[in-house]
């Protein structure tokens, strides 16, 4: 046979835009670190990311006024419809506003937030005079945009196949960028080691279910499989096995229980720019995954899993409301918090109605701008010793910085789900989905998982207002323009979701529609 | 030779894989242990290949193949780094992230 047998595919490269635009910011960072000086790096870096995300935006709003039809391009493997464009849109500005927080450098003394060499030994002499000198391991930009273009490609693969390599390309930068803290490096290489660990054990049982899955429906492409499930006569069992393999490596990305355990750890031990990448955008794309296999593929046998599922929600805001409350570190805590926030969303996933879609949609996008948001200010709140994290030590901010401390108590309030801020509208779409659903119960459940979540999150308020300052307690650094860039963006949607959300709601129903 | 006896070796070596990554104690083991579980399912896809009469599988056992060696990359990087810092490559020595 001659080469010119094989039919060439046909790819529509126009829809593929967001994603070339980021993967091609990610490898003309990788020439970045071979070619420009080391102390001109950073500024370059800084200018390609942000004009790939940028890009990357663009492309997304022109997809979206071209392309009103909903279509599979790429040989059906990628989708190109109105959750596919959501998400997108929303982890490019997700990507905007981490990518400031991984630029900033003003907090430190001597530089930034990541490590100067990550191969040199902590506690070596090396080590020592590296981290009094300014350099930092630059290469966390390319790592963070090749992460990105992972996050954009996993909810909008329609082939298992390109799900399992988007879900890797997503995966594989954060497990190194997790290990690159400046400070308490022990702590960073551990979170590193156990994100790993538990990232390719849990991908290796995603895998075994796309295989399981290829042996019931004799192809990896979500539209064949639900065709396949409509059919009598296949082989249940291996569509059983598939969904729950393929759902254990889903559930454990977006960390619900009982694949939680990951979370507080690497949450806490990443540098803090890198947990506030990983808890918005892998949590966003990984529910765009989840929701796409399930509402895309899985459909059909509805009824064989939304029981199993109805239980993970309800662990989920179990564990994460109720450990959460024990938590004496701000990571750790906002670690709890959003695995109890996977639960909520989960509610809108078990609804498995548009306004369910579209509930869930809306949902991750206010969450991961006020989780990203409360991370980025956590970075500010430093002593000696580089973040203080310990709660104890937040004790009476408000008094010191006003103005730092009612932004995050705002984030809180997001977080609980007062009125007036993005996180009330975004449970009210999930559980009134769930109900119009008739999962009143899980409903039940998850209001009074909100109630104990929300006692946690006045708590904070209340120490960081109504009580007196401990005499050494840290010092609010001042950042430059990057950070407040990125909070300010957060603060805005926060607010903004929470007093006029009609527009956004209009645009997430009308993008609630897969393509199969 | 039933191709379904192939499919029962490649469980087999999965959850031998599955319970090499919960007991043992070295995250070198632990990792090859993951490379096992990849590997099987490997089997798995060229076995449903061979049933189902496609050339899907197959292919897909490529890629499972790249990517295992790109996590190969990232993995010994993050294990060796962690080695030279505590000595130690064993998973119960890391232990300061908790509760």
């Amino acid at each position: 046979m001659t080469p010119t047998d094989i039919p060439a595919p046909s790819i529509a490269y126009g829809p593929l835009w967001p994603m070339i635009a980021v993967f091609l910011a990610a490898a003309i960072g990788v020439l970045v670190e071979a070619f420009v000086p080391a102390r001109r790096r950073r500024p370059v870096h800084l200018v390609v990311a942000l004009a790939g995300l940028t890009g990357g935006l663009v492309a997304v709003a022109l997809v979206a006024r071209n392309h009103h039809h909903p279509t599979l391009i790429a040989e059906r493997a990628v989708a190109v419809d109105g959750p596919t464009l959501f998400i997108q849109g929303t982890l490019l500005l997700l990507g905007i506003a981490a990518v400031l927080l991984l630029g900033e450098r003003s907090l430190d003394s001597t530089g930034g937030t990541f490590v100067a060499a990550a191969a040199v030994v902590p506690g070596s002499r090396g080590e020592r005079q590296l981290t009094a000198s300014s350099t930092m391991q630059t290469e966390v930009f390319p790592l963070a945009m090749f992460a990105l273009g992972g996050m954009l490609l996993f909810p909008a693969s329609n082939n298992l196949l390109l799900m399992f390599v988007a879900l890797e390309i997503l995966s594989l930068p954060l497990y190194l960028l997790a290990g690159l803290a400046r400070r308490r490096r022990l702590l960073s290489q551990e979170a590193a080691v156990k994100y790993f660990l538990l990232g390719a054990f849990s991908s290796a049982f995603f895998l075994y279910g796309i295989a399981m899955l290829y042996g019931y429906a004799g192809s990896v492409d979500l539209g064949a499989i639900f065709t396949a499930t409509g059919t009598v006569g296949s082989n249940d069992t291996l569509l059983y096995l598939g969904i729950a393999l393929l759902s254990v490596g889903l559930l454990f990305k977006i960390g619900a229980a009982p694949f939680q355990n990951w979370t507080p750890d690497v949450y806490q031990g990443s540098p803090t720019p890198v947990t506030a990448l990983m808890a918005s955008g892998t949590k966003v794309a990984a529910f765009g995954a989840l929701l796409r296999v399930f509402y895309v593929a899985f459909g059909p046998v509805r009824w064989d899993w939304r029981p199993l599922m109805w239980g993970v929600a309800i662990l989920t805001m179990g564990v994460g409301a109720v450990l959460a409350i024990t938590q004496t570190d701000v990571k750790r805590m906002l670690a709890y918090s959003s695995i109890a926030h996977a639960g909520f969303i989960l509610t809108g996933v078990v609804a498995l109605n548009r306004s369910g879609l579209s509930g869930s949609l809306f949902y991750l996008l206010a969450y991961g701008f006020s989780t990203l948001g409360a991370f980025a200010i956590v970075t500010l709140v430093r002593d000696a010793d580089g973040e203080a994290t310990h709660l104890s030590q937040w004790r009476g901010l408000g008094r010191r910085s006003p103005a730092l401390a009612g932004i995050f108590a705002l984030f809180l309030l997001a977080f609980a789900g007062i009125p007036l801020t993005s996180g009330f509208t975004s449970k009210f779409a999930v559980f009134s989905a769930a109900i119009s659903s008739g999962a009143t119960g899980l409903v039940v459940v998850g209001l009074i998982a909100s109630a104990v979540a929300a006692f946690f999150y006045v708590r904070v308020i209340v120490l960081m207002f109504f009580e007196a300052p401990a005499p050494d307690g840290p010092t609010i650094a001042v950042p430059s323009v990057l950070t407040y860039g990125a909070i300010a963006l957060a603060f805005a949607v926060t607010v903004v979701l929470g007093v006029i959300p009609g527009p956004l709601f209009t645009l997430a129903d009308k993008a609630a529609l897969f393509v199969r | 030779m039933t191709p379904a006896y192939y499919l029962f070796l490649s469980a087999i070596l999965f959850t031998i894989g599955v319970l090499g990554f919960l007991l043992r104690r070295n995250a070198i083991v632990v990792f090859m242990c993951v490379e096992l579980m990849l590997n099987s399912v490997n089997l798995s896809l060229v076995t449903f290949a061979r049933m189902n009469g496609t050339l899907d599988g197959q292919i897909m056992a490529f890629f499972v193949m790249v990517v295992a060696a790109a996590e190969v990359v990232v993995g010994l990087a993050i294990i060796v780094s962690i080695f030279r810092t505590r000595r130690s490559a064993s998973v119960d020595d890391a232990n300061l992230l908790k509760y």
